[in-house]
């Protein structure tokens, strides 16, 4: 129904909700009075609008006097909104075209002893919303077909768990790794707790399994190169061995992390004895620790403090598990100086333990009291306040391990960039909502897993892998994305292309798109806008509008509000 | 004061935090004076500095502007945006003649029904001590502000 040029006829239904908003206020006087309101047409009072029979007579109300706008004033939109629209649209209006006033939650039930001043104010109320109903326009909520294929950037655990778990649910997947070989930083290290599992054993367990996998395209040395689009419609041009442009409906991020180098710490880079942790697990794998006796691991270097701020959360296992093997396997002594043991869980407690009990020393330093490292006669000594002695020791080393935190890898940035996701605070990527949306990113149709978000643990990252790729299927199982009605809209004659919009939009929603001209205008893509208006807000010359809530609407219901002195004002 | 005076006053509620904790102040029965008429928007970034002077010029006594609180915002930082705006907006009222305190920005999640009617019994209390808005009526036709 087009209801352009076509006067208002609107239809009120004024609700008594029982005794809920008929005992407080006088609603006859109410629906009455809404009688003399500009383009009402027609009013009743319902004991409960929201019965059959309320509805019904809403239904018939449209049809017998050719109502063009619906509005009830009874209880709160956020709960009976869609009843109502339903209902309307299901008599052949756009369900647009309602309007709700909330006279119950906002009226009757906080105005409970001030009878007249609450049937004042219930009557402005609705004075407002018929305002705003005048100016009401029908709208469609789009739906935007998507392509049931996904991308997932990052062939590490967490890309190769989010990949099996697509391709088993039946999608096409694309799966990009920027290193010759699949298996990400796991690939690095010697062995794995809890199992005992080889770390390349594990990898290559997976590897396989994605190999035969014919849904799964695997493209190795290769990196995103641009992507563009939208949830649904993404397309992505890669960069490798070959350059392709694929296209897909939704992306996975598992880019994982990489070690911090501490270049500049304890002469790290300049004495080949100082390593950090992934230089150790290689030494361990190929054996390369003859005529060590005594190995010093010293945590947190470079960690939870001013630069690196965070607990790297994974480096007290790993250096746990690694003293364990440095025991068992190569019969070398072991002294790991912290600042303080984290682990947590039944698991990695039980090993902090095992550790304790097979004799490796454990040694805390005070935060602002880090241990030195003394080079004397060639030999490497480390020296500590040991908080627990009460004084300095001196520790000779003929290896020392320095734990230093995960960090994004390198072209975090650029990625960042590429496909409109941002990154937190630590740099690592950051998800939508820290407690809501852990898998999400804001932007539509891109999701995160594993260490590009924050240093996890192997079974941590797998769960996020899985978590990931059933956020990702959402969209592709069903096929399409509905589209928000209420977007905002840019109207590229008052624009002058100054882009503060696009600066404020969270959803990347807004674009800045250059006209034949030359003239450069914002445009709103409306898969990607969330309706929040902030865009409207910010537009200095008024050039951009919000769907069902406009500017004309709110300024409609804020003089409407004004208009009498019915409800306020100076009386008497 | 003149016991009389019965402020008008527009308050702009988030669809998704102050709107439902308005809705849970009435669900808790917990009263409030009955002046405010609330207009919904989808977020407190929405609300235009220009809706918080038309509503001034049109003859309200104050203006209060309600939110999600910081970090809790449904779309990420549209509260953020919607403070720095309202300190302008506060400034600008102050120049305008108005006093400052006839407008108020508060963060009220959906689980504040009580605060909801806090803030709402505290800020009508304060516009009846201010008294009527002293602008109302003062400003000529046509010269409200254009788009």
């Amino acid at each position: 129904m087009s209801t352009e040029q076509e006067q208002p006829r609107i239809g009120v239904s004024v609700c008594h909700c029982g005794t809920n908003i008929g005992g407080f206020l006088d609603v006859p006087a109410v629906a009455e009075y809404v009688k003399t309101l500009p383009y009402v047409i027609y009013s009743e009072h319902n004991l409960y609008t929201c019965a059959d029979d309320g509805l019904t007579s809403i239904k018939n109300a449209i049809k017998e006097h050719d109502l063009n706008r619906i509005i009830v004033a009874s209880c709160t939109p956020r709960t009976h909104a869609p009843l109502f629209q339903y209902t309307c649209e299901s008599a052949g209006l756009n369900p647009y075209l309602f309007e709700f006033v909330n006279i119950r939650e906002q009226c009757s039930w906080v105005h409970m002893k001030e009878k007249e001043e609450a049937t004042l104010k219930a009557k402005d109320l609705i004075r407002m919303g018929v305002a705003r109903a005048n100016l009401l326009e029908p709208q469609t909520e789009k739906r935007v077909d998507v392509i049931s294929k996904a991308l997932v950037i990052g062939g590490g655990v967490a890309g190769m768990s989010a990949s099996l778990s697509l391709a088993d649910q039946g999608f096409q997947i694309y799966l990009i790794e920027k290193e010759e070989e699949l298996g990400g930083m796991v690939r690095k290290y010697y062995k794995l707790t809890p199992s005992n599992i080889d770390a390349l054993e594990f990898i290559d367990n997976m590897v396989n399994k994605i190999k035969i996998r014919e849904n799964i395209k695997i493209y190795k040395s290769s990196i995103v190169k641009d992507v563009r689009g939208y949830i649904g419609n993404f397309k992505v041009t890669i960069e490798g061995k070959s350059n392709e442009n694929l296209e897909v409906g939704t992306i996975i991020l598992a880019t994982g992390a990489q070690e911090f180098k501490p270049n500049g710490f304890y002469e790290y880079g300049q004495d080949e004895r100082i390593v950090t942790t992934i230089e150790l697990e290689n030494k361990m794998r190929i054996k390369e620790l003859d005529g060590v006796i005594n190995v010093i691991m010293i945590q947190c270097v470079g960690s939870r403090e001013e630069r690196i701020p965070y607990c790297s959360r994974i480096c007290c296992m790993t250096a746990i598990k690694n003293a364990i093997y440095l025991k068992k396997e190569f019969d070398i002594s072991v002294n790991i100086l912290h600042n303080e043991i984290r682990v947590y869980g039944d698991y990695y407690e039980a090993l902090y333990r095992k550790a304790q009990e097979i004799g490796v020393h454990f040694n805390k330093f005070g935060e602002n009291d880090k241990p030195k490292v003394l080079k004397e006669n060639g030999t490497l000594n480390v020296e500590i306040f040991n908080e627990g002695l009460g004084r300095i020791e001196k520790y000779p080393a003929d290896l020392i391990v320095v734990s230093t935190p995960m960090v994004n890898i390198s072209d975090a940035e650029s990625l960042s960039k590429m496909l409109k996701v941002p990154l937190g605070q630590d740099r690592f990527f950051f998800e939508a909502h820290v407690k809501l949306r852990p898998l999400d990113f804001a932007t539509d149709g891109i999701f995160l897993c594993g260490a590009a978000h924050a240093p996890a643990t192997i079974p941590e990252v797998i769960t996020q892998g899985y978590g990931a790729a059933s956020r990702a299927a959402i969209p592709l199982a069903s096929g399409y994305v509905q589209v928000e009605a209420i977007t905002s809209h840019v109207e590229e004659a008052k624009c002058r292309g100054c882009g503060r919009c696009v600066e404020v939009c969270e959803y990347k929603a807004l674009e800045l798109a250059e006209l034949e001209n030359g003239r450069r205008v914002s445009r709103t893509n409306e898969v990607l806008c969330k309706g929040c208006g902030t865009c409207v807000a910010t537009c200095c010359n008024g050039a951009i509008s919000m769907m069902h809530y406009t500017s004309e609407q709110i300024n409609a219901m804020i003089d409407a509000a004004l208009s009498e002195k019915v409800g306020g004002g100076i009386v008497g | 004061m003149d016991n009389m005076f019965k402020p008008r006053i527009i308050a702009f509620c988030c669809n998704w935090c102050s709107y439902a904790g308005a809705d849970l102040a009435g669900v808790s029965r917990f009263q409030y004076p009955p002046n405010a008429r609330i207009i919904r928007v989808m977020c407190s970034g929405r609300v235009e500095p220009r809706f918080v002077f038309r509503a001034f010029e049109k003859g309200a006594d104050g203006v209060i502007v309600t939110g999600c609180h910081i970090g809790d915002c449904h779309y990420i930082s549209g509260n953020k945006k919607a403070e720095e705006r309202m300190k302008l907006v506060r400034y600008l009222i102050g120049i305008l003649g108005l006093e400052e305190d006839r407008f108020r920005l508060e963060w009220i999640s959906a689980s504040e029904g009580q605060k909801f009617a806090h803030v709402m019994t505290a800020f009508i209390n304060k516009i009846k001590e201010l008294g009527p808005n002293p602008m109302f009526g003062k400003i000529e036709e046509g010269t409200e502000c254009q788009q």
